[in-house]
């Protein structure tokens, strides 16, 4: 068994045109993500407790309540704003409240929660406090704006080390392509109604990270075979190594999706929506390699790359 | 380069183990053998259950008192040199301390006066006085800062002190940024009782009380007190809880106490005031608030006390806390606070271990699948690779969490990336009709470069994620950034010297790719 593998994703002799379908494969793309920004904007992320700020509970009740129940409970002490669902098993209750509009006290989400957490208590007999937390209103402000520098800046480190390892049109459309792949998956957050938390931007780094890698292996064959073939046109050169590393792309994206895979099925409501965010990204960053990055590559460094090879033409 | 020296070979082996050893700790109750370096990874609050909290602290509120400081110190100045002024006011948006003269002449004086208060306090102050005789004293920025620096810092060391004595385990106490502190607890996941023990500033202070204590006069303020009636306290301090040397709570005559115990200066206030006003009822005021007003009998000059008030033990044991540790510069308020209990806990570790355990057989099988010997040579690497990550967190004894364990598991599927580029490679060298040596050499040759390039960028991204990400986020990138490294060793050193090491001993005709 050891001696052969066993299976393979493409035949060594394979030759696909996927510069054929380059233009189709950007208007897709292109129109995905701006469908993703509509959503972006209408109806919008469902901002999670880091970013949203306010109080978050999450009970266990010794026996099935049901949420009217709890709000009852609630409503009688005067806490009537908060939304109770129940999550997992009807045992598990989940109370949520926003903070309100207008200017914030600073400590008040504090308050809140632990009046929440005295209500819950007394009213409630047996039940037990798996999850508190409060956010304040400055802190959620600072930690979205920490999650969208940390994005900015990895795109712009992305950028600026691919301009110097590489040539300005790498870099270019690196990030482009970078970019409709975040726009999805920010569209593909609004649609599933994941809560979009700090430990959401983590998910999206490390898919603009896996996505990156995946592009500078395809490049830097595109920058070898440039160097190889001095005579071919680009669209060749680029489609051969697609080809080339066709079987690396994919071996790389199936093992990062199985090791995400059981995050996803196991990893418990903090990693589920992390987990699935984490597939979606590593599907669309592999089909960008192949299908975004080159056809963009083309549109983009037809000029510079092959200047006699394209003037001849 | 294809030849792996034994001296070589012996140190890869020697990292490999102790990367072992240093993991063991995590999985053995003692330390054994004794001789072991015994670090441990932590346990992140969100696997073993406990509490986070981030305080504020209060900088305005130390802003607005230093300038009603000022604008008392300056009131006092002015008075003992016999000089007068108008419309005295503080205004804490602007930072000054603003008055008019009551005649020109005395301009001179009062500059002087002025003047002689900076010096006191190392140029803390600006001084303008306009044509018309409008006096105005602003503090600078920078005192105020560095002020304030000084009070994050003294306030950290006062909640140190105030946790430490409530006997919870391990807590981690850190400044973030300019004006917060993070406290985590540990196994504590109802912080009630601490977050009230923060939340009292604990300045205490023993005042006379006004010749008639339920009329309002000037020079004094009323206080509410704990039966809910309002006094009227002398604003002079006349012994500051700061010269307090120690703080204990006592049963006296059946009942709750805290009794206290004096430094010399504090001991010296104290026998002064207690001797000149026998007879006489004092307020001893904590955070405002008159928690009692006993009358002198005789004079305390043993510099020791007791406030006897309405107190149960925990009362008047936190309030000794509160006295022992001492004042908190500014007031903390809690802006952020996330309580996982311990039952959630242990289901995130089960959820954590199971997601990791799963993706390593899932990968593991893949590479076996897809690259047959090659793949089972990749796969001892990933192995060693996980053993490393765990070797690196548990020297640095780092925390782990559940969004860490999944960046353990991210990098294991992302490690074998490394050992794909290679086979992938060597395949190609091999259809290009290359013997089986020369194909291995190009293979890794070219394989080291994109193996490089495609790592700088994952690894700037994430640190990139550590730089401005918190909690949870930061241990992602720390794994992950950790996870990078390691990856690099155990593909281009370890699983190379085991394919190496094959090739030497069987000298095949054809590779097995």
């Amino acid at each position: 068994m050891l001696s052969r593998p066993l299976f393979r994703f493409a035949r060594d002799d394979h030759n696909i045109p996927f510069l054929k379908g380059g233009k189709i494969g950007l208007m897709t793309s292109a129109v995905l993500s701006l469908l993703s920004i509509c959503l972006f904007f209408y109806p919008g992320l469902n901002l999670g407790l880091d970013f949203r700020g306010g109080v978050v509970m999450e009970i266990h009740t010794p026996r099935p309540e049901t949420p009217a129940e709890v709000r009852a409970i609630l409503d009688k002490a005067h806490i009537d704003t908060a939304s109770v669902q129940t999550f997992g098993s009807p045992q598990d209750l989940r109370i949520a409240i926003n903070l309100p509009r207008g200017p914030q006290q600073p400590g008040q989400t504090n308050q809140t929660i632990d009046y929440l957490r005295q209500v819950v208590t007394t009213s409630i007999a047996g039940v037990q406090i798996e999850q508190a937390d409060a956010v304040g209103a400055s802190v959620s402000k600072e930690l979205l704006r920490n999650g969208i520098l940390a994005l900015v800046f990895s795109l712009a480190m992305i950028m600026i080390y691919i301009w110097i390892r590489f040539e300005r049109e790498f870099a270019l459309s690196a990030v482009i392509t970078l970019v409709l792949d975040l726009t999805k998956t920010i569209g593909f957050l609004v649609i599933t109604r994941f809560e979009f938390d700090a430990v959401m931007i983590a998910a999206i780094l490390t898919i603009l990270g896996y996505s990156t890698n995946d592009k500078v292996v395809v490049y830097d064959r595109i920058r070898e075979n440039l160097r190889k073939y001095r005579k071919m046109p680009l669209a060749e050169v680029l489609n051969l190594s697609i080809n080339e590393t066709l079987n690396r792309t994919l071996a790389t994206s199936s093992t990062v999706f199985l090791a995400a895979l059981p995050l996803a099925l196991f990893g418990g409501s903090t990693l589920t929506g992390f987990a699935t965010v984490m597939l979606f990204g590593i599907v669309v960053g592999t089909s960008s390699s192949i299908f975004i990055a080159a056809p963009l590559l083309l549109l983009l460094g037809r000029k510079r790359l092959r200047p006699e090879v394209e003037k001849r033409n | 380069m294809m030849y792996y020296s034994r001296l070589r070979m012996l140190g890869v082996m020697a990292l490999c183990l102790l990367s072992v050893l240093l993991c063991l700790p995590n999985f053995m109750k003692d330390p054994f053998p004794r001789w072991l370096p015994w670090h441990q990874v932590h346990l992140g609050l969100d696997l073993r259950g406990g509490s986070f909290l981030l305080l504020q602290v209060d900088l305005k509120a130390l802003e607005k008192d230093r300038l009603q400081s000022l604008e008392h110190q300056i009131r006092q100045a002015l008075v003992a040199e016999g000089l007068g002024y108008v419309g005295m006011q503080a205004n804490p948006a602007s930072a000054e301390v603003s008055f008019d003269l009551r005649a020109p002449s005395e301009r001179a004086g009062v500059l002087k006066t002025l003047n002689a208060l900076t010096q006191d306090v190392s140029h803390e102050f600006d001084i303008s006085i306009s044509p018309e005789g409008h006096v105005v004293v602003r503090l600078r920025h920078e005192a105020l800062v560095a002020r304030a620096r000084e009070a994050v810092t003294r306030s950290i060391e006062i909640v140190r002190r105030r946790i430490d004595s409530t006997g919870a385990l391990d807590p981690t106490i850190a400044r973030q940024g300019e004006d917060r502190i993070i406290v985590e607890l540990p196994g504590i996941s109802d912080p009630e009782r601490i977050k009230a023990l923060l939340g009292t500033t604990a300045h205490m202070t023993f005042h006379l009380l006004a010749p008639n204590p339920t009329q309002e006069v000037p020079g004094a303020t009323m206080l509410p007190t704990q039966d809910g009636r309002k006094l009227a306290v002398l604003d002079p301090v006349e012994v500051d809880g700061a010269d307090l040397a120690d703080a204990n709570a006592t049963m006296s005559d059946g009942k709750w106490a805290v009794h206290l115990k004096f430094d010399t200066k504090g001991a010296e206030d104290f026998a002064r005031i207690t001797t000149a006003n026998v007879g006489k009822p004092f307020a001893i005021v904590l955070d405002g608030r008159v928690i009692t007003y006993p009358v002198i009998n005789s004079p305390i000059t043993a510099g020791q006390g007791e406030i006897s008030g309405n107190f149960s033990a925990q009362s008047a044991a936190d309030l000794a806390v509160l006295l022992r540790a001492g004042a908190l510069p500014a007031p903390l308020t809690v802006v952020e606070q996330r309580s996982i209990g311990p039952s959630l806990g242990e289901a995130s570790i089960r959820a954590g271990l199971l997601s990791l355990g799963t993706g390593f057989l899932l990968v593991v099988t893949f590479m076996l699948l897809f690259y047959g010997r090659f793949g089972f040579y990749a796969d001892i690497a990933l192995l060693v690779n996980l053993i490393m990550i765990l070797a690196v967190l548990s020297l640095f004894e780092a925390t782990l969490t559940l969004p860490g364990m999944a960046g353990i598991l991210l990098t294991l599927g992302m490690a074998v990336d490394a050992n794909i580029l290679i086979n992938e490679r060597i395949r190609e060298e091999v259809r290009l009709g290359r013997k089986p040596l020369q194909a291995l050499q190009t293979g890794f040759e070219r394989a080291t470069g994109t193996i490089i390039d495609s790592n700088a960028t994952a690894f700037l991204a994430h640190v990139m994620l550590f730089v401005f990400g918190t909690g949870p986020v930061k241990n992602f990138a720390l794994t992950i950034t950790i996870g990078i490294g390691t990856t690099l060793f155990t593909t281009l050193v370890l699983s190379r010297m085991l394919i190496i090491r094959w090739y030497a001993h069987t000298r095949p005709q054809k590779l097995p790719v």
